[in-house]
């Protein structure tokens, strides 16, 4: 093999470090990381955009900003951007940029399959997108019941928007699936030595229990998003009633997948939230244990709760009893964890730096949507409560309340360690306050809309429902947010350019990934560490006198370690490579085919990754020495 | 660290004033403005669920209010004082963590009884006479089929009041749900599935409803009313919609007639004791005794249902009535006779 590698140089692995061809072919969790995280924030952008034009329209009786076809799409979409090309890759990019230097590991346990994922989510994210200029975006709803979804336009206008609803959700599924592989690998092969499993820090086991829901809850999305297909485009009748199918059939699948992915979205965030509560309050996090297994038994009780999604469909009595009585449970062991959150913060010494707000904000606003979770499974009242802004409310509690808020913590807790220079504090706190004010005022009278009957996924109301002034309100309150998202974009800008220099442990930090410097060297750790303790770095740092009180190492004892350009010249790294890049890249071009069978270039597509395969298996392991 | 420069007193201030607007917010939800504003119920079944919801809201905010203060509390009182704060490192308290687990398990014990019990009751299929009514969505609009009487109407549904009445849920075309919620939750109808739920009202008298599933582009335009009447009434009513459509005398809407069953019309739409015996689209036998139409969406009055005669779908995106104008051929004067036949069924 190595003379075909020579002679035609297709096989040579490409050695370019810096510049854009360095980037396309990175395998670099961290750089990885760094992209997914960029293009995560750039459809965070779009999805918000989704959300103004929505509220725009709401934002009277009678809107005239978006027509009935035009809002259809712009609420599907925006729940689709923001679930699977937001919150779920910006978890990833969490995932992928601090695993290995939270475990004391030089990268994931598969880098090339790690580029794999995210060349399939972002070509995922832009086959969706495209719809947009191919007939419409998918105007079915995010969740996408059937027969609306599967019966053509004879009930739902557009003819392919729903395809690219169902390939779309494909591709990024299989992007989830693959980096769910690679990170539960990861965490169980590559610690370092001395890090039990009760030694991780709550952020990695938060990671581990993500995705192994993801490796469970992904395949059945994909089978249902497989009938979907084939019920638009083969004829078959999975969920036709005319035909024998069944449309409940839909929704059991899709919420068997859909509860495991609400908890797939927040425990991320709690998992980074754990991080920073310790670290700004000078204590260890409270309950350890407690927060671990709770996250485990959120992990597993997620999987028996999906029916209560569904107290209107007409399971029955006993079916109901037995989700609602689940879904109260479920508050259990999330009760636990915000009880042991805040009594973390008890005693501490608490510095209200904005990654700290931000976490502080997340529990806040975590309790509110936890308690009106609570109140959907009171089921008599639920099926009032069902499909109105009130649910709304309780989503966007939990998902930007909840795992945005979060996402922002992490984001200024690791900026530091990932660029090297601190984020601005003050243009933190404003952005902090402007969005959480912005928030409220948007989301709040939501809870109120919802129990006045303004019932979701309507492009229009009438004035005398008693909603007017309350959408006027959460409309003023989505450009508060904007007004917050411009600070940080700006903060970001100049924070990136002119920021203060970051040490390696600028928060006085407890875990591995502080030791060494920022931004951290390709190879990670210079010497793979020795864990010792859960919050290793804390107990190089400090002792404890009788009283439990920390007490300072002194200087010199505990050696921070500084970039030496030399240093690392001989560990082993894996090599970039382009061939995941092109293995994803026939996937769009399948999809693209399978939609307007096409079926040339879909064999095309199958070639083209089934090429990017196999140039990934010969290829040599490294860069030919010189 | 820059120590930061941000007074503390900020924080707690914020907090106080959101959560005093909250709990303002959630009172002035209650005002009564609302025609479809769920926490005011007027009738026993949506008073039954309304009183869980107290139950459990009047929890939620007991723990709200302790929550959210106790975390505020501990925010301003753990505030860093020095930058050598040397807190103890508590790394748990098995007995602390015990009680806040078995608290929340005690409260949700206490919530889940009567919740387990209601879902019982919801679902039991009302005792005495119910009177008995299928329900049939259709994409955008209402179709209701009186038991035995062979009544068939739609979108304005009368009933009788302290009578239960039990509806059979189905739907010809994609899933809706059915809601009326003064008088009852919601209740899907599902393509291929024949779901049920009972609607029982104490007070005659007009109630708004609309469809809470989405069902495609004029999801926000399939609204419905009930008509809740005392029994004597209700059976007067009944009676007059029973009888046949007799032919108009006046010559305007007997040529309003002559287009209807000449027309594209008849393809869709039945009035008894006509030709027309299509059941696509509503059943116009006694039209002109609602008060509205399409779904409920149009006062039913001359402007509106010329209108709509001329071109439906400008009116009501994705309208399956086609254009009067454009695709069914008809003039100016079709839709006058049009509508002086449609006015005379009454």
């Amino acid at each position: 093999m190595a003379t075909v590698a020579t002679k035609t140089g297709i096989f040579r692995r490409p050695s370019a470090k810096t510049g854009l061809w360095s980037w396309i072919t990175t395998v670099d969790h961290k750089r990885i990381g760094i992209l997914y995280g960029y293009t995560a924030f750039a459809f965070f952008l779009a999805g918000g955009i989704e959300a103004f034009l929505i509220r725009l329209q709401l934002a009277t009786p009678e809107g005239k900003v978006l027509d009935a076809d035009l809002y259809n799409q712009m609420f599907t979409t925006h729940g689709v951007t923001m679930i699977f090309l937001v919150v779920m890759p910006m978890g990833a990019a969490f995932f992928n940029y601090l695993l290995p230097l939270m475990i004391g590991a030089r990268d994931v346990a598969f880098p090339r399959l790690n580029a794999l994922s995210y060349w399939v989510f972002l070509f995922g994210g832009l086959f969706l997108y495209s719809s947009w200029f191919l007939g419409g975006a998918p105007d079915g709803g995010w969740f996408g019941y059937a027969p609306l979804s599967t019966l053509g336009p004879d009930v739902l206008p557009g003819e392919n928007r729903m395809d690219f609803y169902a390939i779309g959700l494909q591709i990024l599924g299989i992007a989830s699936i693959v980096a769910s592989v690679n990170f539960i690998v990861t965490i169980i092969n590559m610690r370092a030595p001395g890090m039990k499993l009760l030694r991780m820090p709550v952020f990695v086991w938060m990671t581990l229990v993500v995705n192994f829901l993801l490796l469970f809850a992904m395949p059945i999305i994909a089978v249902a998003l497989f009938m979907m297909s084939f019920d638009r485009n083969f004829g078959t009748n999975f969920f036709n009633a005319a035909s024998g199918g069944d449309p409940i059939l839909w929704q059991h699948l899709f919420w068997l997948f859909g509860h495991p992915e609400v908890y797939i979205l927040i425990l991320p965030a709690m998992g980074i939230v754990s991080e920073v509560l310790p670290t700004f309050s000078k204590k260890p996090l409270f309950g350890y244990s407690a927060v671990v297994f709770s996250g485990i038994a959120i992990g597993f009780m997620g999987w028996g709760v999906w029916a209560h999604h569904m107290f209107t469909v007409g399971l029955g009595s006993v079916a109901n009893q037995a989700f609602a009585v689940s879904t109260m449970f479920i508050a259990v062991p999330t009760g636990v964890k915000i009880f042991n959150w805040m009594a973390t913060l008890v005693r501490g010494s608490i510095r209200l730096n904005t990654p700290m707000l931000f976490s502080i904000g997340f529990v806040a606003m975590f309790v509110i949507g936890g308690l009106s979770g609570v109140t959907h499974s009171i089921v008599p009242h639920d099926t009032q409560q069902q499909d109105t802004y009130y649910i709304v409310a309780h989503f966007h509690y939990v998902l930007f309340g909840g795992a945005i808020f979060g996402l922002f913590s992490g984001i200024y807790y690791w900026f530091p360690k990932a660029f090297g220079r601190m984020m601005n504090d003050r243009l933190g706190k404003l952005h902090f306050w402007l969005m959480f004010i912005g928030f409220n005022v948007t989301f709040g009278p939501f809870h109120i809309l919802g129990l006045k009957g303004m019932p979701r996924r309507y492009y229009t109301y009438q004035a005398d429902k008693g909603w007017n002034l309350w959408n006027m309100v959460a409309t003023v309150g989505v450009f508060i947010i904007m007004a917050s998202i411009l600070v940080f974009m700006a903060n970001w800008w100049i924070s990136r350019r002119r920021g203060r220099r970051a040490s390696a442990d600028p928060w006085d930090g407890r875990t591995l990934e502080w030791t060494i410097p920022s931004p951290p060297p390709e190879y990670n750790f210079l010497e793979v560490p020795r864990v010792h303790h859960r919050d290793d770095f804390w107990h190089q740092k400090y002792s404890q006198d009788a009283k439990g009180r920390p007490v300072p190492v002194p200087v010199g004892a505990a050696p921070e370690h500084e970039a030496d350009h030399d240093a690392g010249h001989n560990i082993h790294l894996p090599s970039p490579s382009y061939f995941p890049l092109i293995a994803a890249a026939g996937l769009p071009i399948m999809g693209y085919s399978l939609m307007y069978k096409w079926w040339v270039p879909l064999a095309i597509g199958l070639v083209v990754l089934l090429a990017g395969f196999y140039g990934w298996i010969l290829e040599p392991a490294a860069e030919e020495e010189h | 660290m820059n120590p930061s420069r941000w007074k503390a007193a900020n924080l707690p201030r914020a907090k106080l004033v959101f959560a005093t607007a909250t709990l303002t917010l959630l009172a002035t939800a209650c005002s009564k403005d609302a025609p479809l504003n769920f926490l005011h119920p007027e009738g026993p079944i949506a008073r039954k669920a309304d009183r869980l919801w107290d139950l459990t809201f009047g929890i939620a905010v007991v723990i709200f209010v302790l929550v959210e203060g106790a975390l505020l509390f501990v925010v301003i009182k753990y505030r860093q004082k020095s930058k050598n704060d040397a807190p103890k490192q508590i790394h748990g308290n098995t007995r602390l963590e015990v009680i806040w687990t078995l608290i929340p398990v005690v409260l949700l014990a206490a919530v889940a009884i009567p919740n387990v019990k209601g879902i019982a009751d919801l679902y039991a299929k009302p005792k005495g006479d119910p009177l008995e009514v299928t329900v049939v969505a259709h994409q955008w609009w209402w179709e209701y089929r009186y038991g035995a009487s062979g009544l068939v109407t739609a979108n304005e549904l009368h009933i009788p009041v302290d009578r239960p009445v039990y509806l059979t849920l189905e739907s010809v075309d994609v899933i809706h749900s059915f809601w009326v919620p003064k008088l009852a939750g919601k209740q899907d109808l599902v393509p291929g599935r024949k779901n049920s739920m009972t609607l029982i009202a104490e007070k005659p008298g007009e109630y708004l409803g609309t469809c809470a599933e989405y069902c495609g582009l004029s999801h926000a335009n399939m609204r419905l009313k009930v008509f809740a009447h005392e029994a004597a009434d209700f059976d007067e009513w009944l009676d007059g919609q029973l009888l046949e459509a007799e032919s108009p005398s006046d010559s305007l809407a007997a040529k309003g007639e002559e287009v209807f069953m000449k027309g594209d019309c008849v393809q869709c739409h039945a009035i008894k004791g006509t030709e027309a015996a299509a059941t696509f689209a509503p059943d116009l036998t006694h039209f002109a005794s609602r008060t509205t139409f399409a779904g409920s969406i149009f006062p039913n009055d001359t402007e509106n249902l010329r209108l709509w005669l001329r071109d439906a779908p400008s009116r009501k995106p994705g309208s399956k009535m086609p254009s009067g104008i454009k695709d069914m051929g008809l003039d100016d004067q079709d839709i006058e006779a049009l509508i002086a036949y449609l006015q005379s069924l009454k």
